[in-house]
């Protein structure tokens, strides 16, 4: 809680932009200037190791975190500190028909190596929720979210719906962690953005953080929150940095689960947009400002619960609206956001809600197919200019 | 070319015999040659098939043509990734390539085969080209999906391949759907569905497996044991790293994945089986030189003499190799001109797909349905980029 306020006041009023590697930051006024920048990857790893450390019912499972290091090497180092008791590598069986209940005793054991359950991803996954069941915290690696429509079913029916169907008896005080939506040249069957499906669903958080800030203060909400936490990472922003004050960098940081951040302010034109998509949105309104128009950027973090009045505010302030995302556009987080804001604030629109996305085809491999396939940033410019009345040209049809 | 008759007492004794005395044959001989499987197979609920393997001379290049054309196209794929002209996901086959082409030797094209995304050789066996090979790993136009695949996703229909499938263990159910609907169709044909020893301990196999048994489905699951699955040892995945036992009440052989004849005699025997029994499982032991892809050094869960000491002592290649010079069928120099040739072969067809274009920009809406309907798509812009689907 203390974190939360603290964060508040170190953010109010302050424009933070997109750093791009390299360029030093401005630190803002109210916290002592550090100009420390951090990788997300080492957000994710520090955030696991904090939580891991403060509590010894915190386990992590998934392929390859163990011995490997993580497919992503986000799990560096954390199999030598805590042991194989608490870090297991899984089979690629992401389903599992076994009820086998995890003892997550401390006692280390040296002579045999991790757990290896490669593959298996239902399995791991029912296994996992199960533990969460009796009350573990488990924090569940999918090597990518693609890999968990193997194991959707205990996402939604073993986890969501369980406090609800037992009356609250049963919490699952789980997280299910790992990369979503596109990287690069992946293809069809790993690229797609699974944020709208799971966010759909009641009983789910679904957050998806930026920054290194965003990703160690919401991992360690979630770690610690009592409810099934979907973490939509990006395995394309594993490796940027960003700057990283002392307060993020303190092991009782947190970030409140439901509430965006306002990442630039502004006033001609909200953009919203989560994960990959925050950092193009930054950089779309750096070539508006050149143009005249103020963009307002809201990185959403929360998917679910959506945080609507933050959105709504900005929409009231700036009345016009530009919604950003990588997944598939029907039935996404554009869609729910434009639904919301027309609800709530119908009167203060004067222009149409903008809706960029990823483009309604699976995802091609070649290179310049994959290029228009996923949002760029003169899409979000030419959408924003459009919601200005600032552009000339009407809807073409290819 | 001299037509040269051979001593009869010779086609029984097994290669490893010297056979000083052979005289030369010609490399379009059919006259047969027996050899012996390196090892005997083992069986689980079935009776092995006898390790003496038919073969002829003619056969025996092919095979040796076959593998050293699929081992330089993965070798030429890894300076191609490392290049960055291959982009994403790419995971090679060298090491492997007695399966593919012992496969094929048995089977006919209107058999079906389905496998993971370790596909390329499996695609080039099916009587794909290596232009389509390289065309789709660079993601051209000219490629076996027209580029929009990639690595992972080839496909030849008319030859019977079903991909080329990213998810690991999916292709598993696939096949066996594809074996159903051969027997649907009362084809006589089988299904090879290809997966590998991580995909092994996948549910869906059990699932499809049951059914295939319970419904005599003509499909048999190939289980091509690397011994890794990425980074991940058999022995810390599996239980019971068996896999040809695994399938309880389904028979099962084991195979000396890195013999060609074994894999041969093998794939013959499971598709009479299958075809009058339904369901039979071959575990091939087999082993990828290469990491679980290019992304993976494959160097830090094994150590680097394993990799050497199975190069040597169990390379496909050089097994035929040894086969070919011992039964006087090829000379050395013969050998290394094939390779030679095989060499520029691929430096051909790498130079022709660095020509192919990339698909054209309306690509990006094909394909998405078989009839469209008329019904629009979008690109990232909605306003700025739309289409009819055809």
């Amino acid at each position: 809680m203390l974190g939360v306020i603290r964060q508040r006041v170190a953010c109010r009023g302050i424009p933070t932009r997109n750093f791009e590697r390299g360029i030093r930051v401005v630190a803002s006024r109210s916290l002592s200037s550090t100009a420390k920048e951090m990788t997300v990857r080492e957000a994710l790893n520090s955030a696991l190791d904090e939580e891991m450390s403060a509590d010894p019912k915190v386990f992590l499972m998934g392929e390859e975190v163990g011995e490997y290091q993580g497919a992503y090497k986000i799990s560096k180092g954390l199999l030598e500190k805590y042991g194989p008791d608490r870090v297991l590598d899984t089979p690629i069986t992401e389903v599992s028909l076994c009820l086998l209940l995890i003892n997550c005793s401390i006692c280390v054991c040296n002579i045999f190596h991790s757990l290896s359950f490669y593959m298996l991803q239902a399995g791991f996954t029912g296994i996992g929720v199960g533990a969460a069941y009796y009350g573990l915290k488990p924090v569940i690696e999918f090597m990518t979210f693609n890999f968990s429509m193997q194991a959707i079913d205990h996402i939604i029916n073993s986890a969501a719906k369980s406090n609800y169907m037992s009356a609250g008896q049963i919490s699952v005080p789980i997280v299910f962690r790992g990369p979503n939506g596109a990287a690069a040249g992946v293809g069809a069957q790993h690229s797609q953005c699974y944020a709208a499906w799971y966010g759909s669903c009641p009983g789910l958080k679904v957050l998806a953080p930026y920054s290194s800030e965003d990703a160690r203060g919401l991992l360690k909400a979630a770690i610690r929150d009592p409810d099934p936490v979907v973490f939509l990472e990006n395995e394309l922003l594993y490796g940027e940095s960003f700057p990283v004050s002392a307060e993020t960098l303190d092991s009782s940081f947190c970030l409140p689960i439901g509430k965006a951040k306002v990442e630039r302010a502004g006033k001609d034109v909200t953009i919203t947009a989560f994960s990959k998509m925050v950092g193009y949105t930054l950089q779309a309104a750096d070539i508006l400002a050149k143009e005249g128009i103020s963009a307002e950027v809201i990185n959403l973090r929360s998917i679910r619960p959506l945080d609507r009045a933050t959105i709504n505010a900005s929409v009231r302030k700036t009345n016009r609206l530009v919604t950003v995302e990588e997944g598939f556009p029907q039935h996404g987080v554009g869609a729910e956001i434009c639904a919301s804001v027309l609800e709530d604030s119908f009167e203060y629109l004067d222009a149409p809600v903008e809706r960029i996305a990823g483009a309604d085809v699976p995802m091609p491999y070649a290179a310049n197919l994959e290029r228009i396939a996923v949002p760029q940033v003169e899409d979000i410019v030419r959408a924003a200019k459009r919601s200005c009345y600032r552009s000339s040209s009407l809807a073409a049809t290819a | 070319m001299a037509h040269l008759t051979r001593r009869t007492a010779d086609l029984l004794k097994p290669f490893s015999v010297a056979l000083s005395s052979m005289r030369l044959l010609t490399t379009t001989s059919t006259t047969p040659i027996t050899v012996e499987t390196s090892l005997p197979f083992t069986g689980h609920k079935i009776d092995p098939p006898s390790r003496s393997v038919e073969t002829t001379p003619q056969e025996l290049m092919t095979f040796f043509r076959d593998m050293a054309l699929m081992r330089r196209m993965e070798i030429a794929a890894d300076s191609l990734y490392k290049a960055k002209l291959i982009r994403g996901f790419c995971h090679l086959y060298d090491g492997q390539e007695a399966v593919a082409v012992g496969m094929e030797a048995a089977i006919t094209k209107k058999d079906c085969i389905i496998t993971a995304y370790r596909d390329h050789c499996i695609f080039l066996g099916r009587g794909g080209t290596l232009l389509e090979c390289f065309s789709e790993l660079m993601g051209r136009k000219d490629g076996c999906s027209k580029g929009k695949g990639g690595s992972m996703h080839f496909y030849k229909k008319d030859s019977g391949f079903y991909g080329g499938h990213g998810i690991v263990g999916a292709q598993i159910p696939l096949g066996c759907g594809l074996a159903f609907a051969q027997k649907y169709s009362k084809d006589e044909n089988v299904t090879f569905a290809l997966y590998g020893d991580g995909a092994a301990n996948q549910g869906q196999l059990f699932e499809a497996l049951n059914m295939a048994a319970l419904w005599d489905l003509p499909a048999i699951l190939v289980c091509e044991n690397n011994h890794y699955g990425m980074g991940t040892a058999e022995w810390r995945a599996a239980k019971s790293p068996a896999y040809y036992k695994r399938g309880d009440y389904v028979p099962g052989l084991k195979v000396d994945g890195m013999d060609v004849f074994a894999v041969k005699q093998a794939c013959k025997f499971s598709k009479e089986h299958a075809l009058k029994n339904g369901p039979i499982i071959l575990e091939m032991d087999t082993y990828r030189y290469h990491g679980h892809s290019m992304s993976d050094p494959g160097s830090t869960y094994r150590t680097r003499d394993e990799i050497s000491g199975v190069r040597q002592e169990r390379d496909p290649i050089e097994r035929i190799r040894k086969l070919v010079l011992s039964h006087d069928v090829a000379t050395e120099k013969e050998l290394k001109d094939i390779e030679k040739e095989v060499r520029k072969n691929v430096d051909e067809a790498i130079a022709q797909a660095k020509e192919s274009p990339m698909p054209e920009p309306s690509e990006l809406f094909t394909n998405v349905y078989v009839k469209g309907y008329g019904v629009e798509s979008f690109g990232a812009d909605r306003k700025e980029l739309r289409a009819v689907l055809p």
